[in-house]
């Protein structure tokens, strides 16, 4: 182990796992806003991964241009499963219903996959992919350093529209309190519908990143939703700032685990952490202490 | 007379917000003792911290002569503190007597808690008993969701009950029900507190309150004001002020001590 | 009524139990076994999750950790290949506890919806584990004593074994829900934190029944090994298996006795049989996930509670009559 090595995994942790934080952050302000556990996000991110890869086969369109059709696709998807499922559900049970409805609807979407793109793993393609610059000994890939861009500035604009709108005012009423937020007048259905969306849109980016960075198929989505909801437990369900800095910090983890011990032990050290980190805190880094007193 | 129940100089805070400070109370064994105050003033929180939902940061409670501060609320439960809450909590999709037997407290071991049968007919007679006591034993075998409010409120009363703690803490019993029902709950915590019953209520009907209470103990901002009995109280003229001044600002304690 | 009910089981078993006798094809009696493991895990699953509504989703955790047990002593003991090695089945569900136990720890002292995430987390420790652990064989998996038994009578030893698991965790499934305990687990489902105020140990036991529903998965899973002869990590540690556990008890009714055994039939049989008969997994996939959104918008609380209620339609109706004159005489209330 060096300095080098320590260095590059901080890049790694700082650059995927800003994308990762990205992803996270929708699925975390889903559950935040509408007590939703949404289990497609998985294979959401890589339905957006596919939609990258069709514009570019046939269309030649460059990724980072495709966005500009992915995220709107990505957000009216969004919004037409919360409007056909999510949001018919209620009751104690919602929660719960919500992972199973959410799981019925990522296996319809991964047969849909599988019988489109087949099974056979694809990569996205750009001239940008494969190159990299170097400060010192460290290398940058283009393709990290655009994803790492990319997340900063959706996150801001995320946080932006969250602190300084009013309709982010809304959102976050809705994230402390449902009914409060219903009795001022706030109407919670539709911010929780645009809220879905807007959790589901965030996967465009974050599935152009993974998908030009990782090869996959559909059933990669089962290694993502883990990663995902592991991130937003250990942030604390409902934190957005929890979810970004566990992004960052459980690629970091797991890339300190590959440089330091073996690489074959990295992704379980995610879960380990996890683990760890409930042990001492079961609310997560950020969650807030659960309320014994209805 | 004994103290049974005593809560000595408690406080807590909600994020900046102080739900108590340093807030004192007694119970007298064998008393109904009333606990009033301005919506915000903390009632609910003292219930909560004397039931072990909510710790206090400083302070402590006494039971019976033993420190209990800090106690998880099946512990303070087992040792003979009982309590409804504001909005009623009952176990909506069992019946109404699953939710009877779910309070019956035994002194046994873990092994034996895990394999007994939920309803021997002693328990069940026990049970019933009690559903007889609050008149509600022809709902026996309705899933208690399907309660109305006032049921439900019976039916909370009625479980509390049947595991026969040493003391009943009621918040607010006569909230949201009908006068006939109020009557008929002021008459059960009469009949029983004859019996030896120790009662602490919290309550915002003045009538039921001083009707029925030995001792009142007003609390104002986190913190007791007054405590007597209710002919004091009534004419104790800081009581007044509690009532009239500050109202607003305390209002965002309750939410923040509830939610 | 009791007395029907009870005839009623009595004929299901009946059913199950002549099933190889009359059918006797192996690929069917072969769907048998298997659809029969599941019906156990289901059940098993539900006594814990359907019981107290906490939706665990890393059951797979019990049955790879029974699988793995069956293989590795089978193995490492030279065991006679044969009706021996069914001995082996118990241990595997108390390995499978013997997980359950710290694995309950730590994730039932958080809030429900947390807990659904960490037993997602957990599965994959475990998953990654028998992947990168040498004594597990890694990905290539392990290959159990070989046993030789007939084509045509392979299947149905297991067979039965696996119906002896589905009535044995039924026994225990009902008997849970009679006893105190049970009673118990229903209150957390209800009010957890109003049953910890009425003297109820919830974490103790939240846990207990946690790992009492490990016990019959790691049996199943500890068969399975035994059935197919060789596994695979990514077989037996499998996201499919948690969560078609968990859809199966949804499915026929989440804390009912019967749902999870009627859905786990219905599923797994009509699972096994179109895989069979479609080559296409895709087109599966889609069929099962559109069923299942379905019963969920349609039939929330499962078909045997849908059924129920339909059935109970005339009762409700006199009930909701009883209430009204209770109400009328003044016990109800204002609001």
């Amino acid at each position: 182990m060096n300095s080098t090595a320590l260095l590059s995994a901080a890049k790694d942790g700082l650059l995927t796992g800003s994308v990762y934080a990205l992803m996270a952050t929708g699925l975390t302000l889903i559950f935040g806003v509408m007590d939703i556990i949404n289990l497609a996000q998985g294979i959401l991110v890589i339905l957006a991964a596919y939609l990258s890869y069709a514009l570019q086969i046939h269309w030649h369109i460059d990724l980072f241009v495709g966005l500009l059709i992915t995220i709107p696709t990505m957000f009216v998807v969004g919004i037409v499963i919360e409007r056909l499922f999510i949001g018919r559900l209620k009751g104690p049970e919602k929660t719960a219903m919500s992972i199973l409805v959410t799981y019925a609807v990522s296996l319809l979407i991964e047969g849909a996959l599988n019988m489109t793109f087949s099974v056979n793993d694809v990569q996205l393609q750009g001239w940008y992919v494969n190159r990299s610059f170097a400060i010192g000994s460290v290398h940058f890939g283009y393709i990290y350093m655009a994803g790492f861009v990319l997340a900063a500035v959706l996150l801001s604009s995320l946080y932006f529209m969250l602190y300084r709108t009013q309709f982010g005012v809304s959102v976050r009423a809705s994230l402390a309190d449902q009914t409060s937020a219903a009795l001022v007048g706030i109407d919670v259905k539709r911010v929780s519908t645009i809220c879905f969306g807007i959790g589901v849109a965030v996967t465009a980016a974050g599935g152009m990143i993974y998908g030009a960075t990782n090869s996959f198929n559909a059933s990669t989505s089962y290694d993502l939703i883990s990663r995902l909801l592991t991130i937003i437990v250990l942030g604390g369900m409902g934190s957005l700032g929890g979810a970004m800095l566990a992004g960052v910090g459980m690629v970091f983890i797991g890339d300190m685990v590959g440089v330091i011990w073996s690489p074959v032990w990295s992704s379980m050290s995610y879960f380990i952490a996890l683990t760890v980190v409930l042990l001492i805190r079961p609310q997560g880094l950020f969650g807030k202490q659960s309320a014994r007193v209805a | 007379m004994t103290t049974l129940l005593k809560a000595e100089n408690i406080s807590r805070s909600f994020g900046g917000l102080k739900a108590l400070n340093g807030c004192n109370l007694e119970v007298e064994k064998g008393s109904i003792t009333g606990l009033i105050g301005p919506n915000g003033s903390g009632k609910t929180t003292l219930f909560n911290v004397v039931t072990g939902y909510v710790k206090p940061d400083s302070g402590t409670v006494t039971f019976d002569g033993a420190d209990i501060t800090g106690y998880e609320p099946d512990k303070v439960f087992a040792r003979g503190i009982g309590r409804t809450f504001q909005l009623t909590r009952i176990f909506a999709r069992m019946t109404v007597l699953e939710n009877m037997l779910v309070a019956i407290q035994h002194d046994e071991g873990w092994l034996r808690g895990m394999t007994r049968s939920k309803s021997s007919k002693v328990e069940v007679d026990n049970a019933m008993e009690w559903l007889d006591f609050v008149g509600i034993t022809r709902l026996a075998e309705m899933d208690a969701g399907s309660l109305s409010y006032g049921q439900r409120k019976l039916l909370e009363l009625a479980y509390v009950l049947v595991a026969n703690p040493d003391v009943v803490l009621l918040d607010e019993p006569a909230g949201g029900v009908n006068l006939t029902l109020i009557n008929q709950i002021a008459d059960k915590i009469r009949t029983l507190n004859e019996q030896g019953k120790t009662f602490l209520i919290v309550e915002h009907n003045m009538e039921f309150v001083m009707n029925l209470c030995h001792s009142v103990t007003v609390m104002n901002q986190g913190t007791n004001l007054v405590t007597g009995n209710p002919a004091e109280v009534r004419s104790n003229p800081l009581v007044l002020d509690a009532y009239l001044g500050g109202g607003d600002d305390d209002e965002e304690v309750e939410v923040a001590a509830n939610g | 009524m009791l007395q029907k009910k009870n005839l009623w089981w009595l004929l299901g078993v009946a059913v199950l139990a002549a099933f190889p006798l009359i059918v006797t094809n192996p690929s069917d009696t072969s769907i048998g076994v298997i659809t029969l493991l599941f019906m156990a895990c289901a059940s098993s699953w539900n006594m814990f999750s359907g019981y107290s509504g906490y939706i665990a989703l890393g059951s797979s955790v019990f049955y790879g950790t029974g699988a793995y047990t069956m293989a590795l002593i089978s193995i490492h003991t030279h065991m006679a290949p044969g009706a021996a090695m069914f001995w082996l089945v118990p241990v595997g569900g108390l390995m499978a506890m013997v997980i359950a136990l710290p694995f309950g720890w730590i994730a039932l002292r958080v809030r429900r919806h947390t807990f659904v995430v960490i037993t997602i987390a957990v599965f994959f420790i475990f998953q990654l584990a028998a992947i990168n652990f040498s004594f597990t064989g890694g990905t290539s998996g392990l290959a159990l004593p070989f046993i030789q038994w007939g084509f045509s009578y392979y299947n149905v030893p297991f067979y039965y074994v696996a119906l002896g698991l589905v009535i044995f965790i039924t026994i225990v499934s009902a008997a849970v829900r009679r006893s105190r305990f049970g009673l118990q687990l229903l209150a957390i489902r209800d009010d957890e934190d109003r049953a910890l105020g009425l003297g109820v140990k919830v974490i103790a036991v939240k846990i207990t029944g946690f790992t009492l529903s490990a016990f019959t998965i790691g049996m199943a899973g500890a068969v399975y090994a035994m059935f197919v002869g060789q596994i695979y990590p990514q077989f037996v540690f499998d996201p499919v298996f948690d969560i078609s556990v968990a859809l199966m008890a949804f499915f026929g009714g989440l804390g009912t006795l019967t749902g999870p055994l009627l859905g786990a039939l219905v599923l797994e049989a009509s699972q096994q049989y179109l895989t069979v008969s479609f080559s296409n997994g895709s087109l599966y996939l889609i069929l099962f996930g559109s069923l299942f959104l379905v019963v969920i918008m349609f039939m929330p609380r499962g078909i045997v509670v849908y059924v129920k209620d339909r059935l109970n339609k005339s009762a409700m109706a006199r009930a909701a009559v009883a209430t009204d004159q209770l109400a009328a005489t003044g016990a109800g209330s204002s609001s």
